[in-house]
């Protein structure tokens, strides 16, 4: 048996189903690998006496019929857990202790799973490089002093190296695929709708979606399959008939039509990604799919779209921080001075600039001109998919338009800084699902992902896809533990 | 367009969030390099677009209207910075 914190998912479930492992085995081979990566900076919180507490009891009397039987899990810092600290990477939830679970965390605990702690993230889930975090930048196992992409930086940090088997993140505008394709892990955005965002600090409510972060494929449907329900506490949560999204896993993909999107091809991009996409073409035509040239022509319009829509529905949900019922309250000479120190003292730059792009956007005179018009954009983007999916199945694109970053390298240009979700912000304004996998590694020997967006609910068919080239691609992480003394 | 120190000081009275002079400045840069970025918008015509406000295009689902989470005051009371019995405490706002 290997080493078990490089196992996946799937085969830690199968050796604690055949009591090759217990759960408190497997518990302390990732706390004990954990506390020797502090470095990494992965956790906000640590939960990990209660962790082997929890394990040793699911070994008295262990359920193995359950899902993720016995299994230790950290999840990103966004999802409320019940009386363990959530603070969204921020200043102003430090102390904030939620009383009640996240529909998609209570989804995983009763099907076994074991919380191990809170994930850094960028701070309410807003950056591409985990260097908003109250809390501090998370390193990327890849390499010292490289972002691991963001906002899920922490979650794909600790997936990457090995400090979890398997975790959650959310996924705004590329939360999850970004960082996938930083850390070569796999990352699945579902289908708005798809998993309820109840418990969910929340960003942006017409683009947040919460969803699995693996070392692979198969691993992602398992937990893609647990997370994902019907939750009359969401009033945009979907009742639609769910696959086995494991169960259901095949690399047959052979008659499936891929769609590759021309606009895609975006102006200085690094050949090695035109290179690796070209790549990707050729395992899917290698799977026995078809591959078919199409047209999406708004998508040089999504990132500006993006960055209306987005800081607009932030400013809406971050006006409940006012140092009023929970978080953090600076003092003030009176009520309006104590609100403005607090969001003042307890946001971040980051939060604050797009707090005020959002209420710029929806104030008076210019609501018209931004907000409805990023609206009807965004209904221009939404029939480019349509459209595109009348002759195709799913559409393969890179994830990202360069491989990981060095921290600090892009902090002080904003805009360089969103063009990194260019190819995964459509996919959120139109709702749909996209996974992004490890395909290949750029000079430097950093990971470089490629992104496989479906049809709406069409988990299952970008699941198998990704599944059948993960087969051809037979990617390997070049983790070498530089961090561990 | 673009965005001046008075337009920005106008939103950070909006958005209740108090910045000093150094930080309004450098908002200015900030916000007119963003909004410079947005204007691409303005290439497309949209006059007979319908605008696209959720995703999920269906009517909000109806439930009974019972009582679901009872006797939880002190749960909702347990994470203010400030209380006093069963309320929440704020500066004086009446003199």
């Amino acid at each position: 048996m290997s080493e078990i914190t490089k196992q996946s998912l799937t085969e830690l479930v199968e050796n604690i189903k055949n009591k090759k492992l217990s759960s408190s085995e497997v518990t302390k081979a990732f706390i004990e690998r954990s506390e020797k990566s502090k470095v990494l900076n992965t956790f906000i919180t640590e939960d990990f006496t209660s962790a082997l507490d929890k394990a040793k009891k699911f070994d008295q009397k262990p359920n193995l019929d359950l899902k993720l039987p016995g299994i230790p899990m950290a999840v990103k810092d966004l999802f409320c857990t019940k009386n363990v600290k959530t603070t969204a990477g921020s200043k102003i939830l430090n102390n904030f202790v939620p009383t009640y679970e996240s529909t998609v965390t209570e989804n995983i605990w009763s099907e076994g799973a074991i919380l191990l702690g809170k994930l850094n993230c960028d701070e309410f889930a807003m950056g591409s490089s985990n260097e908003t975090s109250f809390f501090g930048n998370v390193q990327n196992p890849i390499d010292k002093n490289l972002v691991p992409g963001g906002s899920s930086g922490g979650s794909a940090s600790a997936v990457a190296g090995q400090l979890t088997p398997i975790t959650i993140g959310t996924d705004t505008g590329g939360s999850i695929r970004q960082p996938a394709s930083f850390t070569g892990t796999v990352g699945l955005k579902p289908t708005y709708g798809s998993c309820s965002r109840y418990g969910i600090v929340a960003f942006a409510s017409s683009l947040d979606q919460a969803g699995p972060m693996a070392q692979n494929v198969k691993d992602c449907a398992l937990l893609q399959e647990v997370i994902s329900s019907f939750d009359a506490k969401d009033s945009t949560s979907i009742d639609f008939k769910r696959s086995h999204y494991s169960k259901d896993l095949t690399n047959n993909i052979k008659g499936k039509k891929i769609g590759i999107p021309k606009e895609y091809r975006v102006d200085g991009m690094p050949k090695e990604i035109e290179d690796l996409w070209q790549k990707g073409i050729e395992y899917v035509r290698d799977c026995g799919a078809e591959i078919i040239n199409i047209s999406l022509p708004h998508t040089s319009y999504a990132l500006p779209t993006y960055y209306i829509v987005a800081p607009a529905e932030a400013s809406s949900n971050l006006a409940r921080y006012d140092g009023v019922k929970y978080g953090y309250r600076a003092n003030g000479e009176n009520l309006i001075d104590m609100y403005e120190k607090t969001r003042s003292e307890g946001f971040g730059s980051e939060v604050q600039r797009r707090i005020m792009i959002g209420t710029y956007v929806l104030s008076s005179g210019y609501y018209d001109a931004y907000y409805l018009k990023a609206q009807k954009v965004r209904r221009l983007i939404k029939n480019d998919f349509d459209e595109a999916y009348k002759k195709v199945d799913a559409i393969l694109t890179p994830s990202t338009p360069s491989s990981a970053f060095k921290i600090g390298e892009k902090t002080n240009d904003p805009v360089s800084m969103y063009l990194n979700d260019i190819f995964t912000v459509p996919v959120n304004l139109a709702g749909l699902p996209g996974i992004s996998i490890p395909a290949g590694h750029d000079a430097k020997g950093y990971p470089l992902g490629l992104q496989i967006i479906g049809k709406a609910f069409d988990e299952q068919n970008i699941l198998n896809i990704a599944f059948a080239m993960e087969e051809k691609i037979n990617f390997k992480n070049k983790i070498t533990d530089w961090w561990i003394k | 367009m673009s965005i001046d120190l008075k337009t920005i000081k106008h939103i950070s009275k909006l958005s209740r969030i108090s910045v000093d002079e150094q930080r309004a400045k450098k908002l200015v840069g900030d916000l007119n390099s963003i909004f410079d970025f947005i204007e691409k918008l303005n290439e497309l015509k949209t006059e007979n677009v319908k605008p696209l406000t959720s995703i999920a295009e269906t009517t909000l689902k109806l439930r009974s209207d019972e009582i679901q989470s009872k006797n939880i005051r002190e749960q909702i009371i347990k994470n203010s910075p400030q209380d006093n019995e069963d309320y929440f405490v704020v500066p004086k706002v009446i003199e």
